[in-house]
């Protein structure tokens, strides 16, 4: 019989990481010269670099979250919140978000340190602690009940559909039906299957919410993209063999399993259920990718037909090709090829290998993507300009 | 003869093609069954497992992805000539 349990870092919160790094998190992008300063200096520190932080003003809320929600994520042993000091965002507020798990967190504030060397100098004071005190936190057995499954597609073919999201469905009714948690997210790529996934709510409320994101996802690409807006969301699709953007979407969320739909979270938002979750968020891999961390996903699982190397800074990334033929033309960044089934492979089979490979991840097996070094940079999304 | 198509869910009435099957090539599902394709099916495209009147639903994951808007012959490709979506685009 199949274990269901990984070795794990147990936070002060009860939450539990299956990487053990100290962030280091920028408010604005004009912190991350000092952030990168620190961490060429210290080893076991992640820069999350990114390009946001002031000069909007409709988002500020949700990248406020964003950023506080990597440092809440449980792969996260640590934090340090590096602000400019005139930012819109303040690191003290993010600083003191991520605090309430009882991690160790500091921030510093360029502005009031002397400059870039001098905040650099105290920075990584602040970080060598932080890393000397991960180094000796230790594994523990834990249930998988305590995993967040991030579930993402991108650079998708006419199998993705047909071989690697139906093989990660059955990963995450395996997870879902174990206590564990799912976030199915990427509204603009459910349109057309609101029906379908409002049916399978757990309250009419949750339906009316899965509804009204996907509504809204479509509008917004109507009132962008005008007559454009049905070959963006299916570029391609029709010659692939998709007749029905409902068929299309119905390919995508085959990765949340068949299981009742608990709740939704906007952008970046933890969910306060377990079960199958849906996060409103962008298609575009990047952005949403920094959702599900911010969201608390301690791993994803990405599938892709055309193939992506794209990774995540904190959190491990399993790829998935849809074709044997990814497979073998982008051996360095697939971790599973669900092309397996077009040979007579069983979906299950590929769930199988899917799950085995997440348990060794889990107890700190790497990723292709990790081991590729992949997730340089933090893509949170928007929706107005900058100003 | 080894399957040369894949069907997602049982109650599915249409199965995808994993390689150019020509018109009057056999079409092997799995667990057995073999027809004759009507016409050409393209590589990742439809082909229909049992006659769909039209009206009725076609079924892929399960789920209706649209009616037959003419009547769909078993074996026959279907795509947009002969499906058309039904409900609203939400």
């Amino acid at each position: 019989m199949r274990r269901e349990s990984f070795q794990g870092y147990v936070r002060p919160d009860g939450s539990v990481g299956i990487r053990n790094h100290v962030a280091v998190i920028p408010t604005v992008a004009c912190a991350n010269g000092v952030a990168e300063a620190v961490c060429r200096e210290v080893k076991g520190t992640v820069p999350l670099l990114h390009g946001h932080g002031c000069g909007r003003a409709l988002e500020i809320g949700m990248h406020q979250r964003a950023l506080s929600g990597q440092g809440l994520n449980p792969n996260v042993a640590a934090a340090l919140v590096i602000g400019l000091g005139c930012e819109t965002i303040h690191a003290e507020a993010v600083a003191a978000e991520i605090a309430k798990t009882g991690k160790p967190v500091e921030f510093l504030v360029i502005q009031n340190e002397g400059g870039s060397r001098r905040a650099a100098r105290k920075g990584i004071q602040f970080a060598r602690k932080m890393a000397d005190g991960a180094a000796v936190m230790k594994r523990t057995r834990c249930p998988v009940d305590r995993i967040t499954l991030g579930l993402q597609c991108g650079g998708s073919d006419a199998f993705s559909g047909v071989t690697a999201n139906p093989a990660v469905g059955l990963v995450t009714d395996w997870l879902v039906e174990r206590g564990g948690t799912a976030i199915l997210t990427e509204t603009t790529e459910m349109i057309g299957t609101a029906h379908i996934l409002s049916r399978r709510a757990r309250t009419p409320e949750v339906g009316q919410e899965v509804v009204r994101i996907i509504e809204e996802a479509h509008k917004r690409s109507k009132d962008i993209m005008g007559p454009l807006a049905s070959l963006v969301i299916a570029p391609g699709n029709m010659d692939g063999g998709m007749s029905s953007i409902q068929e299309k979407s119905l390919g995508c969320i085959c990765k949340a399993g068949s299981g009742p739909i608990t709740e939704v979270v906007e952008y970046g938002r933890a969910p306060t259920e377990k079960g199958l979750v849906i996060m409103n968020g962008p298609g575009y891999d990047m952005e949403s990718m920094a959702g599900l961390g911010a969201a608390g996903c301690q791993l994803m699982v990405f599938t892709t037909g055309r193939g992506t190397p794209a990774g995540f800074a904190t959190v491990p990334v399993i790829k998935v090709s849809s074709t044997s033929r990814l497979s073998i033309a982008m051996e360095d960044d697939i971790d599973v090829n669900a092309g397996a089934v077009l040979e007579g492979q069983s979906l299950e089979r590929v769930a199988d290998e899917i799950i085995e490979l997440a348990l060794d991840v889990m107890d700190g097996r790497k990723t292709k993507a990790e081991l590729n070094r992949q997730g340089s940079i933090l893509c949170l999304a928007t929706v107005c300009p900058a100003f | 003869m080894k399957p040369n198509v894949v069907v997602i869910k049982e109650q599915d009435n249409v199965a995808v093609a994993l390689e150019d099957i020509p018109g009057g090539g056999v079409v092997a599902v799995p667990g057995g069954d073999e027809f004759p394709a009507r016409e050409k099916i393209p590589y990742s495209h439809k082909v229909a497992l049992s006659d769909i009147p039209s009206g009725c639903t076609v079924r892929k994951y399960g789920e209706s992805i649209g009616c037959a808007s003419l009547d769909i012959r078993k074996g026959a490709w279907v795509h947009t000539h002969n499906l058309t979506v039904e409900a609203g685009p939400s």
